[in-house]
């Protein structure tokens, strides 16, 4: 009897949790809304350190708090949220490490496209995949794969995780698209030179807007070669909590700062558009 | 938790505070007229005092090396802890002015002079390399009299401070797309780094009309160009091609900077060194660029030695990378901190310590 109240008290406390959430949200919106945030998860080591926690058991403390930032995100109505996963440089840290990563990549993805009630599902989730996938184990690339395909038809907000992805190789690899296609088209006899817009339609990043606000957890104040090209005019912010430790207060804090950057951003944006034009 | 700093020289920006890395901060406001006038009561900041070098203790045989190199730069920094490549970006001179009721040529011609300053104090304390955003492609788009004004004052500067770059061994570098310049412009800047170019002292590289996208562009179309030459397969295209390409390549040895540093509380990149900043240190100021002093710079390379003391904390407290002899050294994106990290480990962490514990006053 005990156990069927606790979880009645439980389930009236969750949807009170959730109207004040949806009353909170209603009062953020009244400001600017950014449309794409980008996030670097970075501190769950220290975090996995901090709390005395087995090796590697702190990447899942960290892909848990993504599940819970996604959702208030969404909620919010941001359109796209970009996160950096895994680096290109993380490939030099211990093996085991790495494929732990890689394998707990794949259980979280089957997780996410199996299950029944998770975000996926719940607001019609589209993940793309950033990065040289060919770098990933096979196990990871076929889940990487399979997530794309499944989710390819989702009208929803769009997830992009960056996996085997540092920025300069993605300019690189843009570069290499561009030239062999103007070499192309030379062949077929048109000239001209390749422009801004040209480049930017061959980055992985192509259908997806510039990140309005780009957060670096635990106080870290570098970019460590993420989204370089994108985040020409994006706002950088980088509160101190580790990655597990981002909550929804950080979230609300994040946003409001952004708001009150706006005007001054949108009026550079604005000019940086026409100016290129 | 580091203490907060409390100089003696009068900070132009608020005190602050170390429980937070970068800004805003807690409970700190725009500076108001009010300010301003209240500012111009206080004393202005004394000079640098010179203070004795620490290696003194240490090693006194190399006292008189050490004084030539680093006895103008205050303790706990040492030459060797110092980045080596600096960008700036000069944000706020119009805010500045306006703040002031000046109109904003004077703040620009404040800002001018906060940059001599600056480039004396990267001359005296050791910084290599020294690159300024003065002009973006999107500031074209500004009142036409602010951009004439603006045209003319760089020539004069260039005009005027020829001889200068030439005694003190300055090399100077103009980068950006310098087809939007006046043509005296134009051969007034190509007269000024022909005439620098054997200098040795510090690299510095001034940006005028310069976007960080046109310029990644810029070297993708030299790579198209050598492609339809066949020089070069496009699947051949590395990340070194493209930085050999970029236009921050006039300093080989180090083109990506190691600190940024951003005045005005603007936390953006506003299009600057977009690639060259992969890994470089972000630190973002409250302060107006024309208010930036010897204070604000010391403090923003304190805190520049405390990340690289970090880095040697994360390596000597038994990283397996660090400590395995056996297999590859991998320092996981730290690489370019290589030598500072040496000359800290070898001052051992307890002495590195010290350094980072040192109060001054």
């Amino acid at each position: 009897m005990g156990k069927r109240s606790r979880k009645l008290v439980s389930k009236i406390l969750g949807r009170v949790w959730r109207l004040f959430r949806r009353w909170l949200f209603l009062m953020l919106s009244f400001g600017p809304m950014p449309e794409h945030i980008a996030f670097i998860l970075d501190g769950n080591r220290r975090y996995a350190k901090k709390k005395k926690l087995k090796m590697g058991a702190g990447h899942n403390v960290g892909f848990n708090s993504l599940v819970a930032v996604l959702r208030y995100c969404y909620e919010l109505g941001v359109k796209y949220v970009t996160v950096y996963a895994f680096s290109i440089d993380n490939f030099n840290r211990k093996p085991e490490e790495v494929q732990g990563l890689m394998a707990l990549m794949k259980e979280k993805i089957d997780e996410l496209l199996e299950e029944e009630d998770t975000i996926v599902h719940k607001f019609g989730l589209r993940i793309d995949f950033w990065g040289r996938l060919d770098l990933l184990s096979e196990s990871a690339r076929l889940a990487a794969e399979r997530a794309m395909a499944a989710t390819a038809n989702n009208t929803g907000p769009v997830l992009c995780v960056c996996v085997a992805y540092t920025s300069t190789d993605e300019i690189a690899r843009a570069i290499k698209k561009s030239c062999s296609k103007k070499r192309e088209e030379e062949a077929a006899g048109a000239r001209g030179s390749i422009a801004v817009a040209d480049l930017e339609k061959n980055f992985d990043s192509a259908h997806c807007p510039d990140p309005d606000i780009l957060i670096r957890t635990s106080g870290e104040t570098r970019l460590s070669n993420f989204l370089l090209w994108q985040s020409a005019l994006t706002h950088l912010q980088n509160p101190r909590p580790l990655w597990p430790e981002f909550s929804l207060r950080n979230l609300i804090w994040a946003i409001l700062k952004y708001q009150k950057a706006h005007p001054y951003l949108e009026a550079r944006r604005r000019r940086l558009a026409k100016k290129q034009n | 938790m580091l203490p907060s700093l409390h100089l003696n020289s009068t900070l132009n920006c608020t005190t602050l505070n170390y429980s937070s890395t970068l800004l805003p901060l807690r409970g700190s406001r725009r500076r108001t007229r009010r300010d301003v006038a209240n500012e111009s009561l206080v004393p202005a900041a004394h000079p640098a005092r010179r203070y004795p070098s620490l290696s003194a203790s240490l090693a006194p045989a190399r006292e008189e090396e050490e004084r030539k190199e680093g006895a103008l730069l205050p303790p706990p920094l040492r030459p060797e802890t110092l980045p080596r490549h600096v960008a700036v970006i000069m944000d706020g001179n119009s805010r500045w002015a306006k703040a002031r009721g000046l109109p904003s040529s004077a703040g620009h011609e404040a800002g001018y002079r906060t940059l001599k300053k600056m480039v004396e104090l990267s001359c005296q304390w050791g910084i290599r390399a020294l690159t300024v955003f003065a002009f973006s492609s999107e500031n074209w788009t500004r009142p036409k009299m602010e951009v004439e004004f603006l045209m003319t004052l760089f020539e004069n500067v260039l005009k005027e401070r020829l001889g200068e770059f030439l005694r003190e061994g300055i090399r100077v570098c103009i980068i950006g797309d310098s087809s939007e310049l006046s043509q005296s412009l134009q051969k007034l800047a190509k007269e000024v780094v022909d005439k620098t170019k054997n200098n040795t002292q510090i690299d510095l590289i001034v940006a005028i009309s310069y976007s960080g996208r046109k310029e990644i562009t810029q070297a993708c179309q030299n790579i198209a160009r050598k492609v339809k030459d066949g020089l070069l397969e496009p699947e051949d295209i590395t990340e070194s091609h493209i930085e050999e390409e970029l236009e921050t390549n006039c300093i080989p040895e180090f083109p990506n900077p190691d600190l940024l540093i951003r005045t005005s509380g603007e936390l953006r990149l506003s299009n600057f060194l977009l690639w060259q900043s992969a890994y470089t240190e972000l630190f973002f100021t409250n302060t107006y660029w024309p208010d930036f002093g010897e204070a604000d710079c010391f403090y923003l390379l304190w805190r520049y030695l405390c990340v690289l003391h970090k880095s040697v904390i994360k390596f000597a407290s038994g990283s397996p990378f660090f400590l395995n002899n056996s297999g590859p050294f991998h320092l996981n994106g730290h690489e370019r901190y290589v030598p500072q990290i040496i000359f800290l480990l070898q001052m051992r962490v307890d002495a590195s310590q010290d350094l980072m514990d040192h109060r001054f006053m």
